[in-house]
Parts: C-alpha cells; sequence; structure tokens
C-alpha cells in the first residue's frame, strides 16, 4: 500500500514540475499561434539564476526561485516585443528554426556564462532529508514541491477563471479578432502572458532543479516532454495541460518502479496512441 | 609588371619557378623523420568537454615536463581532434583523416568505448597504433593486434570489488547501474563475483542514461531492503545526481551500503555531492588524496600548471600514463616509428612509479594496475576518496573468463 | 515561401547545350576531388550521405510543406537495417541498400498513417517522438544493435564483387557519389512530375487542392513513405562507407542538424542541399575547433538571422539577387 502512495506521490511531483513548465508553453501557443520550442530556455534560465542567488549570493531557496521568476518573466516580455512579434505570421517553419536558432543562441551563451557542467543545486537543511506522513516517508524537498505547487496551480486557475485578465486571455485565444473588435489590446495583452508564461516557466525550472538538472543541455533535452504535455493536453487552455502533466508523471513513474526495462519507450508509445485517438489533444479549445 | 613583360633570359626565368617549386614543395615536403606525429582524439565540446580536457590536460602534462627527455633531434608533435562526443562515426573519421591527411603515426584519446571500438577496428587495416586512455569496454583491446589500453575496464573495477563485497559477509546485493555497455559490464562483473562469493542477487536495475528522476527506481530498492547495492554511472554529473537520489530516498543514512567503481565518487563531482557521498565504499585505480610519493608530485605539478582549485582525477592519470607509454616506445625506437616494433614494445611497457602506483600492460593489451579499496571521507575540511585496502595487480577479469 | 512563385515562371533562354553542361560539369568536377586533394574522400563521402539526408527532407520540408523534426529516425532505420543484415552474413551492398531502403519505407508508412492526420504543432511533436521512440527502441536492444555502444561487425563485400570498401576510403567515395546521383535524378524527375507540383499545390494550400479533388492525405502519405525511403538510403550508405552504425543516427541532434543544412542552402530547391550542406559541415569544422560554444553561437545567429532577414537560404538570396540584377538590366 506503502507502494503505491509512494508512486502517487513522485507521480504527482513529477508531473507538477512539467506542468509549471509548460502551462505558459500552452497559453502562449494557444494565444498567438507561436510554435515555441525556445520554451525551455526560459525554465533553464529561472534555474540557473536560482541557483546562481543561492550559491553565490546565498538567498534562501524561495526568494532565489522568486528572483529568478520575476527577471526571467521581465526578459520574456522583452524578448516578445523585440523579436517573437515580428515572426506571427510566418510559416510554421520559419518560426520553428527561429526558436531552434534561439535556443542554440542561448544555449551558447549560458554555457560560456556558466560552463558545461550542470549545476550544483544546494539544497537548504529544511529542505533535505525525509518527512514522514501517515506512516509514509516522504522526501522533504517533493512534499515543499507539491504544497508550493499546489498553491501556485490554484492560484493561476483563479487567474485565469476570476480576473479580469483572464478572461481577456480566454477570449483572445478563442477569436483574436473579436477580442481585439471589443476593445482589447491584444498585442500588449500577448506581451504580458507571454512575460507571464515564462515566468511560469522559470519557476518550474528554478523549484525543479533538482529533478530536472540545470545544464547547458537543459531546453534541448526536455524540449520533447514540454512538447507532449501542451500537444496531449491541448493548446490555450491550462486545464488539459494539467491532466496531460499528472498523467505523465504518473505514468512515467510507474513504469519505472514496475517495469524498467521498457524505459522510455512507454511514454512515447502512450503519447502516440492518444494523440490518435485525440489529434487535438485531450481538452481541445478551437 | 615590367619585369613580366620583358623577355627574361632563361637563366631569371629558371630561377623564378625554381623558387616557387622549392616554395610549394618546401611547404609540402613530408616532416623530418625526426618529428613523431601523433593524433589525439577526444572530446573536447559537448556536456563531456570536461571529462576529456582531464584526459588533455594530462597529456599536456605530461608531454611539457617530459619534453627534454627525448633522444635529441626527436620531436613529438600532437595533432589534436574533437569527436564530439559519444561518436563513433565521427572518431572514425577523424582517425581516418588523421592516417590519411595528417599522415599520423600513433593514435590515442579514445575516451568513449563506442569511439574507441570504432578506431580500434580502422587501425587492423591501417596499421597505426592505438593507445586508448579511458575506454572501459573489455572488448576494445580484442578489435586489433595494434590496440593497448592505459585506462581500466568495468570488468577490473567491479569484480575485484564483488569478490571483496561477498568477503564482507554481505549476502543480498542489488545493482542498479546506467544503461549502456559499461554498465552491462559493470553489472555482469559484480554479479559474477558476488555469486561466486556465495552471495545472492535479489534485483537488477539498467537506469536509461536521459533518466531525470531517479526516485522511482531507488525506492524499489528500498522496499526490497538489500545488503548492499552496486551501482555504476557515467560519472560526471551524473554520479552527484545518482547520490542525491540515494539521499533523497533514504537510502544512505540506512544500513543498506553503497559500493561501486570509482566512477561514482569521481573527484570533481564530491564537492557537489556534498555530505550524501560520506562512507561510499568504491574501488578504483587512482585517487588524488593517495599519498605515495610519485602522486604527490604529480598532483603538485599538476596545481601548479592548471591552478590550486583543479584536481586530476582518474582520467588525467589515464592520459598522463598514456603518453608516458607513448613517449618510451618513441625513445626506444629513436623517433623511427614502426608500428609493429611500437606494438611489441608497448605490450611490454611498465611503470613502476605512477601516481597511481605500479602500472604495466599485458599480453592483450590491457593495463594491470593495482586497485585499491576507497572510502570517502573528510579531509581538510573536503571530501576525498581515502584507500584503505590495495588489491594488487589486476588485468582485466573478463579476458580471463573469455580465453581466445 | 515568397521566393516560390520566381523559380516557377521565367525562364531565360539560354541555349540547350549550355544548361545541359552547367548541370553536369559540376558532377563531374566532383568526382576528380580524390586527383586534387587526397585524403580528403571520406570528409567528401560524409558530405555526400548527408546530401542525400537532406535531399529526402527537402522533399517534405521544402515541397510538401511537412516539418519534421524527427527525420533522422528513418535514416538510422536505413543505417541499422544494412548493418545488421551485413552482421548476419548478408553483405552485398547494393541489396542492403535496397532492403535498407524498404524498411525504411515502411516504417515512414506506419507512423506517417499515425502522424499525418494532424498537423501544426502535433503533428511537429509527433514527428519527435516517433524518433525518440525508435531510438529507445535501439537502445534498448542491445542484442540487435549494441546500443550505446554501435554496431560492431559491420562489414560489405566488395561492391559489384569488384570494389572493396577500404579504409582509404576511394570505393566508398565513387560509390556513394554514384547513388547520389542516381536518387537526385530521380527525385528531380518526381518533383517536376505532376505529382510533384500536386504537392506544392498542397503546401500552399490544401483547401483549394482538396476542392479541385487531390487525396491530400494520400499524396502526403506517399511523399512521406518516398523521403522515407530516401532517407534510409542515406543511413544504408552511411553504414556501409564507415563500416559502423550508432544510436547518433537515430537522434534528434542529427534531425536538428540536418534541417538546419538543409534551410542553409535554402528548402524547396532541389539543389538547397548541395549548397547547405558542404557550408555547415566546413562551418562546424572550422568553428567548432575553437570552442563549441562558439559554434553554437554561430548556429543559431545565423539560423535567426536567416529567418529574419535571409528566408530561403543561400540560394534564396542569390535568387533574389539575380532577379534584381536582371531587373537592372531591363530597366
Amino acid at each position: 500500500m506503502t507502494t503505491i502512495t509512494t508512486i502517487l506521490f513522485f507521480g504527482v511531483a513529477y508531473g507538477m514540475i512539467l506542468y509549471l513548465i509548460s502551462v505558459g508553453l500552452s497559453v502562449t501557443m494557444g494565444l498567438m499561434n507561436f510554435v515555441n520550442l525556445a520554451h525551455g530556455v526560459f525554465a533553464m534560465l529561472g534555474g540557473y539564476a536560482t541557483v546562481t542567488f543561492m550559491n553565490r549570493y546565498g538567498v534562501p531557496f524561495l526568494a532565489a526561485v522568486a528572483i529568478g521568476c520575476i527577471l526571467v518573466a521581465a526578459l520574456g516580455f522583452v524578448l516578445e516585443r523585440a523579436l517573437y512579434r515580428r515572426l506571427y505570421g510566418r510559416s510554421e517553419l520559419d518560426q520553428v528554426l527561429f526558436s531552434f536558432g534561439l535556443i542554440l543562441v542561448a544555449v551558447a551563451i549560458v554555457r560560456i556564462a556558466w560552463g558545461p557542467l550542470a549545476q550544483p543545486m544546494r539544497l537548504p537543511d529544511y529542505l533535505k532529508g525525509q518527512v514522514e506522513i501517515f506512516n509514509v516517508t516522504l522526501p522533504a524537498y517533493r512534499l515543499v514541491l507539491v504544497g508550493f505547487g499546489t498553491a501556485v496551480i490554484g492560484g493561476l486557475w483563479c487567474v485565469f477563471d476570476r480576473t479580469l485578465f483572464g478572461a481577456r486571455i480566454r477570449a483572445a485565444v478563442d477569436n483574436r479578432a473579436m477580442a481585439q473588435a471589443t476593445g482589447i489590446n491584444t498585442s500588449r495583452l500577448f506581451a504580458v502572458a507571454f512575460g507571464l508564461g515564462t515566468g511560469l516557466a522559470a519557476l518550474g525550472g528554478g523549484l525543479g532543479a533538482d529533478i530536472l538538472a540545470i545544464a547547458p543541455a537543459y531546453p534541448l533535452q526536455y524540449i520533447v516532454y514540454f512538447l507532449i504535455v501542451v500537444a496531449v493536453g491541448g493548446l490555450g487552455n491550462i486545464k488539459g495541460p494539467f491532466i496531460a502533466a499528472l498523467a505523465i508523471g504518473l505514468a512515467d513513474t510507474a513504469c519505472r518502479y514496475f517495469v524498467p526495462e521498457a524505459g522510455s519507450i512507454f511514454i512515447f508509445a502512450f503519447v502516440f496512441l492518444i494523440l490518435i485517438w485525440q489529434p487535438r489533444g485531450i481538452v481541445a479549445r478551437r | 609588371m615590367r619585369f613580366l613583360k620583358m623577355r627574361t633570359p632563361i637563366l631569371r626565368q629558371h630561377a623564378i619557378v625554381g623558387t616557387l617549386a622549392a616554395l610549394m614543395f618546401g611547404g609540402l615536403a613530408p616532416v623530418s623523420a625526426q618529428t613523431v606525429k601523433i593524433g589525439v582524439i577526444l572530446t573536447y565540446s559537448g556536456p563531456d568537454a570536461a571529462l576529456g580536457e582531464q584526459i588533455d590536460r594530462g597529456i599536456d602534462l605530461f608531454t611539457k615536463l617530459h619534453e627534454k627527455d627525448l633522444p635529441p633531434g626527436v620531436k613529438v608533435e600532437l595533432i589534436k581532434r574533437d569527436d564530439t562526443g559519444v561518436n563513433p562515426a565521427n572518431a572514425k573519421r577523424l582517425a581516418q583523416e588523421l592516417v590519411l591527411r595528417d599522415q599520423v603515426q600513433i593514435l590515442t584519446g579514445g575516451q568513449w568505448t563506442p569511439n574507441a571500438m570504432a578506431v580500434a577496428a580502422l587501425t587492423k587495416e591501417a596499421k597505426v597504433p592505438l593507445v586508448t586512455m579511458t575506454a572501459g569496454g573489455s572488448a576494445v583491446t580484442l578489435q586489433s593486434p595494434y590496440v593497448v589500453r592505459t585506462g581500466w575496464t568495468l570488468w577490473q573495477t567491479s569484480y575485484p570489488l564483488a569478490q571483496w563485497a561477498a568477503r564482507q559477509g554481505w549476502k543480498k546485493a542489488y545493482t542498479a547501474v546506467s544503461d549502456f555497455a559499461p554498465g552491462y559490464d559493470g553489472e555482469a562483473a559484480f554479479i559474477k563475483g558476488f555469486t561466486e562469493g556465495g552471495g545472492t542477487i535479489i534485483g537488477s536495475v539498467r537506469i536509461p542514461l536521459a533518466t531525470t528522476d531517479y526516485l522511482p527506481y531507488f525506492q524499489k530498492i528500498k522496499d526490497v531492503n538489500p545488503d548492499v547495492v552496486y551501482v555504476f554511472n557515467p560519472s560526471g554529473p551524473q554520479a552527484t545526481a545518482f547520490m542525491k537520489a540515494f539521499d533523497d530516498i533514504g537510502i544512505i543514512n540506512s544500513k543498506i551500503k553503497l559500493i561501486g567503481p570509482l566512477d561514482i565518487t569521481s573527484d570533481d563531482e564530491l564537492p557537489n555531492m556534498g555530505r550524501s557521498a560520506l562512507g561510499v565504499i568504491t574501488l578504483g585505480q587512482y585517487s588524488p588524496a593517495a599519498t605515495r610519493q610519485s602522486n604527490v608530485e604529480f598532483v603538485a605539478a599538476w596545481k601548479k600548471q592548471y591552478g590550486a582549485d583543479s584536481t586530476p582525477t582518474f582520467f588525467a592519470v589515464a592520459g598522463w600514463d598514456g603518453m608516458h607509454a607513448i613517449y618510451d616506445a618513441i625513445k626506444a625506437q629513436n623517433g623511427k616509428i614502426d608500428p609493429d616494433q611500437t606494438m611489441k614494445l608497448l605490450h611490454q611497457w611498465s611503470d613502476p612509479n605512477s601516481p597511481r602506483g605500479p602500472i604495466h600492460i599485458d599480453s592483450a593489451g590491457d593495463l594491470v594496475q593495482n586497485l585499491y579499496l576507497r572510502r570517502v571521507e573528510e579531509r581538510n575540511g573536503h571530501l576525498a576518496n581515502v584507500e584503505f585496502e590495495t588489491i594488487e595487480q589486476i588485468g582485466d577479469p573478463w579476458k580471463t573468463f573469455n580465453k581466445q | 515561401m515568397s521566393g516560390m512563385a520566381a523559380s516557377s515562371v521565367a525562364v531565360e533562354h539560354i541555349p540547350r547545350s549550355g544548361v545541359w553542361l552547367a548541370k553536369v560539369v559540376p558532377w563531374i568536377a566532383v568526382a576528380a576531388l580524390p586527383l586534387a586533394l587526397p585524403g580528403y574522400e571520406p570528409l567528401a563521402t560524409q558530405v555526400f550521405v548527408m546530401i542525400l539526408f537532406a535531399l529526402s527532407l527537402d522533399l517534405l520540408v521544402g515541397f510538401a510543406g511537412i516539418v519534421t523534426l524527427g527525420h533522422a529516425g528513418l535514416f538510422g532505420i536505413g543505417g541499422y537495417t544494412a548493418g545488421i543484415l551485413s552482421v548476419h552474413g548478408f553483405t552485398d551492398p547494393l541489396l542492403t541498400a535496397l532492403c535498407a531502403m524498404v524498411t525504411a519505407a515502411i516504417t515512414g508508412l506506419i507512423f506517417g498513417i499515425a502522424m499525418l492526420r494532424t498537423k501544426g504543432l502535433t503533428l511537429l511533436m509527433l514527428t519527435m517522438a516517433s524518433a525518440f521512440l525508435l531510438y529507445e527502441i535501439a537502445n534498448k536492444a542491445t542484442g540487435l544493435t549494441g546500443g550505446e555502444d554501435g554496431l560492431q561487425g559491420v562489414s560489405f563485400a566488395p561492391v559489384f564483387g569488384l570494389f572493396a570498401f577500404d579504409f582509404r576510403g576511394k570505393t566508398a567515395f565513387f560509390y556513394t557519389l554514384a547513388i547520389l546521383f542516381l536518387a537526385f535524378a530521380f527525385l528531380r524527375a518526381l518533383i517536376k512530375s505532376p505529382f510533384g507540383w500536386s504537392l506544392r499545390g498542397i503546401r500552399e494550400n490544401d483547401a483549394r487542392m482538396a476542392a479541385i479533388g487531390c487525396p491530400i492525405i494520400l499524396r502526403r502519405l506517399i511523399v512521406y513513405v518516398i523521403a522515407s525511403a530516401f532517407a534510409g538510403l542515406a543511413g544504408a550508405l552511411q553504414a556501409q562507407s564507415t563500416q559502423f552504425v550508432a544510436l547518433y543516427s537515430l537522434s534528434f541532434e542529427l534531425s536538428g542538424n540536418v534541417l538546419i543544412m538543409l534551410i542553409l542552402g535554402g528548402s524547396g530547391r532541389l539543389y538547397g542541399s548541395f549548397v547547405g550542406v558542404p557550408m555547415f559541415m566546413l562551418a562546424q569544422d572550422l568553428l567548432a575547433k575553437q570552442d563549441p560554444a562558439n559554434w553554437f553561437l554561430g548556429q543559431g545567429t545565423i539560423l535567426i538571422g536567416m529567418v529574419m532577414l535571409a528566408p530561403g537560404g543561400i540560394l534564396g538570396v542569390c535568387q533574389r539577387g539575380v532577379a534584381v540584377i536582371r531587373a537592372r538590366r531591363r530597366a
């Protein structure tokens, strides 16, 4: 029984990290219809910011993550206005090439600045070790991850469903032209949403730095997982990717425990089957 | 312009042509027989560049310090090429170019087993000696009669460890290795040694190289509660990730013992592992903390050249010893390299004073060396692999069990 | 995309023999490479293999409008087929190359049926996932493929029983060049055929093509299968010329690299591959030597710069340059 609980728990933690990173991608892709492969870059930068502030300046963990978020969100905002915006009408190939080029540039810069090795993540002492809950021993770090992740996700859903800003985004996703016609400044909305999306990615990157190691190869290594969450979850909404990320996190974890010989084969086969069944994703908005 | 328009006397024409020809052929002239060209194929780019850099530094340090030992008139030229990582096709092509275009007389490097295998297959046809430095697969030296190694094999670092583990009275073992060929070698070696010593293997897992989250695998290990876990990973950042995961899951502070070959507590990663690594026992051929005189001098020379913060690892020593073997072969032949003679010399090469202790190359081309049992302890405020027991002069056990 | 119309419309009057010469002479010049630059045959052979691979990708990306980041999957399948056959005793190069093409085509068919019903991000992601899936399978099936170690013991019989594959690489050079020539001739004929034109139509506006009765999904599937076959052929050539097959042939990195090579030269123009591949490999050789970060930086900046300023790659730039010159001449 404890085995099942533990697997559930690990799967949820992993899924949450995937979700935090990928939700921004789903929203911005749904909004701008832009294939942005470089989304992992922002998660990576959030991770680098977090570990640098922690290791070099002794900033406490959660504060470092927060700073990382803000910095990366600002960067995302600027990049959207300066670069991304020029490519909105372009062909898919151009967008793929552009975002791939962005990945390469980011990887190079990060490599020059921080070196080719993964960044050491020194968790504060209160996050190390184990905690016992209802007879199950769980790693403290993951516990905090799940707790914090739930809070953030809850907050996100509130913003999306209950605020004017969220409503505007949903409107622009559904029908950009109409939204513009009703007076919503969609281009500014995009920039803000992009900043928000990249900030969330940075949050995921920083929080999850212990699970997804922060190294120059980060965006290339994990891009397929982020894309899977978004494609399976559906574009332009925030609930679909949540279900997708949790499903992937749980399935992957269970597989590793029970059938490790299958490796990652299971995940990809699983994704194929789901997408053949529902090509638009499980919660399609369009 | 006027010079050319004038009818130049025949003599001047000849002089012009002659000068041009001399310049051309001078530029293309084969190097003098006294410059030995050595092709070095390592990984200088990508996430594994740090490992390649270690080997490269070992090579450079040796050549710098021992240049004066070469016979008069003999020079060594190192031609370095980047295989960009585990990429056998690249390595093979680079080796081909080095042999055909640059006319190297000796090849070295051989950082990864797949790359070394590809290059070794080439040497059979091309008849160029290959001194492979850190590729750990046992089969590399079988690919051609022109291959020797100065590193180690997984069987070498895992089989004696398994025997030692069985002698400690541990009965139940679990193996957790990274899912690639050296991992399979290590797994097979450990299983054989441990079961021969009377123990049982209660489970085995092969963890994919691209894994990000190890906890599910390690949870299973914790659930079945072995006495000891044999671990292997490709060193570097993965070693740290493994250690952290073991700590997170609670295996570190439990009664379960962690052992493995030296890759899992690589010295450059120890600072990152932190206290999780304390007490882990590994079997390896080299630790920079070793107190033998030859090592003390080596580490001092290293730090002088590369900075006090830099530490040589077993990768660096493989490069150092490899160059040593090559230099000895060059010296013995006075710079005139004959492939078969070189191989004969290499197969008989020995160094009683390497930083890792006495070593020599055996008839199979493998390096026979001492292996040391080490425990991670705190020394002078930081972590080190401290040697506590020596297993003398082990070759590659796999060759013993698979006599050709 | 904007440059596409220009190539298909204006045809200047150049004497037939002149055009024919301009097209054949480069091939003859390249075939004479071993005389001018001995020792460069292995590199040249690699370039030929990559050109063939890029050509097969051009069919998808440039002509059919199917963007894929998983094309290496088919390349690798071809390579492993040829390699595994040779390890088990079937060593005739031409036969194994044919088998590789067939296997890759079948793989392309299976994946294509599953994937080509989707579009946009989903399709892109599925192409990536398909290659990752194949990579993982090859990685796990170490008994068959050698896993990370690569496939050992690959060796092929002499071509036609006469020309052996040796480490000097001369046989591989001419063999690969010849097959590249034949493949190119076939693909060119395919592009100029009505089928080829319908592909371009589908790429530009598939709704209209459907309206005039063109079976879109079927056409896309057919072109995917053909592209897969040629990618598999390239993979087999790689295995035969290097006598080795490794997991890299199935990797995401290779899929990305070949796409960049193609785009550099210009997609949608068959000659783009001939320009982009050597430039990429040359640049890689130069830039990656000092510091790999420089190479990534260079690649990335060029990609971004190209998308922003020079879509259509080098040939696109050339084409626009020629158009400008012609316009000035007429004025």
